[in-house]
């Protein structure tokens, strides 16, 4: 075992950091009265750091990340999460909430064991900056410096095409429920209260967008939840990519088989207008009324990797480094989860493998060591057809080090058909990585 | 739930006689483990839970015993034993992985995995 060179040129920046924050937190007035954060820093002084992550985004890949950096540190980096939050709701099995066989309520957790059991600091507040040049992050109610920052935002909305689907107002008629929480609570509701004979109208934007599956699943779920309920309403899927995007064979087999005369899908079909009063929807080829309106908007990286300029990639992904998830654009910050811009897919799973490569690579570079040259991780998505039956889709992915991309590897694909044992073990899915992530 | 091990190989040089809050990150040293590996088993963790301390009733891999893990795994990758879905994750990994997998997982401690509590969301979520 060889010493380890300081990581950081400025010694004192380490020990500093820290005496800033709480500088700023008293300057602030905030922060000592409103965050539990200060005690737990009093504790943790006690404990040598070498240094201090601070973590955007507390979803899949935030949460990860940081319990993993305590982990793999043995508790000798500090890692603070700023979440704007209070709980976590999950993305994954959401839909479910729309089919109706889960409610809002056992998806939704708090982020206490992660703070308990790991010493992450957590602070719930809404970043609106990031000096880059400086190292700080800029909240509501305060300012903390960090030697290493993860963006982990997910993804936000793009209205540009669509402006007057942004306000509050018109989501509460037509909501996008892509992000799980009262969207989806809403939606649910006003499926309930569609008659028998009502049409459910959704749209999904051209690639890339958060859970591939996630609409050709959400469609399947309102559909088995009209074929029991309400067997003469409709879900029309205006897909404005040429073709479902993932597990293509499968779900067009469960639309043809299992939700025929139910589920009518149109690709290539992109919203050009939506009348949000009368639920009209104005596509390039057609004009469609519905009774129950639900506009998945267009994607890009979540908010704070914009305030830091690092969706470089047609203004909405972050280029990272695929050896360490640190962006292209900006050194000491990395960007991990949906915002990334790769051809992988965008989801759950996805999101804890990069975040543990990403948390990996920053307890060795902070200790200025080599982090792996050739990471491999596994992605799986989980798919409900109804509310027993669920198919995967499955793929390793190794790091190319020549295209300096992650690639799939061999023997990655989809489930032969649905069955209720992959429902089983899609639950089982939910559970333990709730539980890596959450506890 | 931290590691033990990782505890016990984090070793710290002359620390006791440095104040707390200017400790240089010289002074603390992590045993470099097999990164590649501790990586890639995480990944597992979506459905073998933390450190392959699975709930819901997915097989435990932590402390699971070498040969066996070894010869399920590579059953599953030469497609030998029925799988659902870890014919994929096996198939797209090289022997000399699993090999190391085992090694890996077989260390881990079993322990008791906790799941989060289910909470009512609150009014002012998004
Ligand atoms: C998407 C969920 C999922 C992921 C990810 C996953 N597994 Fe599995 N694992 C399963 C399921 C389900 C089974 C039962 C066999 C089946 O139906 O595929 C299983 C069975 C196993 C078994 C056999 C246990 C026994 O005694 O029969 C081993 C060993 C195993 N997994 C190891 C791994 C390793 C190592 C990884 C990571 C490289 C991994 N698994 C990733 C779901 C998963």
């Amino acid at each position: 075992m060889t010493k380890s060179k300081p990581y950081m040129t400025n010694q004192n920046t380490i020990g500093n950091s820290r005496r800033d924050f709480i500088k700023t937190a008293g300057v602030a007035g905030l922060l000592i009265s409103s965050y539990p954060l200060i005690s737990g820093c009093a504790v943790n002084n006690q404990k040598p750091t070498i240094g201090r992550v601070v973590v955007i985004g507390g979803g899949y890949a935030g949460a990860t990340a940081a319990k993993y950096i305590r982990m793999w540190s043995a508790n000798s980096i500090e890692v603070v999460v700023i979440e704007k939050s209070s709980q976590f709701v999950s993305c994954p099995l959401s839909n479910l909430v729309l089919g109706g066989s889960k409610s809002i309520n056992d998806l939704t957790f708090g982020y206490d064991l992660l703070q308990k059991n790991h010493g992450v600091q957590w602070v719930h507040d809404e970043v609106t900056a990031i000096d880059v040049a400086n190292k700080k992050v800029t909240m509501k109610r305060g300012e903390i410096r960090y030697d290493r920052l993860i963006i982990a935002p997910g993804v936000d909305f793009i209205y540009d095409t669509l402006p007057n689907l942004q306000s509050a107002e018109a989501q509460q008629t037509a909501p996008h429920a892509w992000h799980a929480g009262w969207q989806t609570v809403n939606l649910r509701k006003q499926l309930e209260s569609i008659p028998n004979g009502g049409s459910f109208v959704m749209s999904i934007p051209k690639e890339p967008y958060r859970c591939p599956p996630g609409p050709y699943e959400r469609a399947c779920q309102v559909a088995s939840y009209f074929k029991k309920h309400k067997p003469n309403s409709k879900v029309i899927v205006l897909d404005a990519n040429p073709e479902i995007t993932s597990k293509k064979g499968l779900f067009s087999k469960v639309f043809a088989e299992n939700y025929a005369g139910i589920i009518d899908y149109r690709p290539n079909n992109v919203v050009m207008e939506v009348d949000i009063a009368n639920k009209i929807v104005k596509t390039d080829f057609e004009t469609v009324s519905a009774d129950v309106l639900n506009i998945i908007p267009p994607q890009r990286a979540g908010k704070p990797a914009l305030m830091a300029g690092l969706n470089n990639i047609d203004k909405r992904w972050c280029e990272v480094d695929f050896l360490t998830y640190e962006s292209k654009l900006a050194p000491n910050i990395h960007v991990i989860g949906d915002s990334v811009s790769a051809a992988l897919p965008k989801s759950a799973h996805m999101a804890t493998s990069q975040a543990r490569v990403c948390a990996s690579a920053i307890v060795e570079l902070m200790q200025h060591r080599t982090p792996d040259p050739s990471p491999v991780f596994a992605n799986t998505c989980y798919s409900y057809v109804d509310d027993k039956q669920a198919m995967h889709v499955a793929n390793v992915y190794r790091y190319d080090a020549e295209k300096r991309i992650m690639r799939s590897a061999e023997g990655g694909g989809v489930s032969l058909k649905p069955s209720e044992l992959e429902g089983q073990y899609a639950g089982a899915w939910a559970i333990n990585i709730w539980s890596d992530v959450l506890t | 739930m931290i590691n033990k091990k990782l505890v016990s190989s984090f070793i710290l040089i002359s620390s006791a006689a440095l104040p707390i809050l200017s400790i240089a990150a010289e002074d603390i040293v992590l045993s470099a483990p097999n990164l590649h590996i501790r990586t890639l088993a995480a990944s597992c963790a979506a459905c073998h839970g933390s450190n392959g301390n699975a709930l819901a009733g997915n097989a435990v891999l932590a402390g699971m015993d070498k040969n066996h893990f070894i010869t399920q795994m590579l059953a599953f990758k030469n497609g030998d034993k029925p799988a659902t879905v870890m014919h994929r994750h096996a198939k797209g990994l090289q022997v000399n992985e699993i090999n190391q997998l085992a090694e890996y997982f077989s260390a881990q401690k079993p322990i008791l995995a906790i799941s989060p509590k289910a909470q009512k969301l609150q009014a002012d979520h998004d």
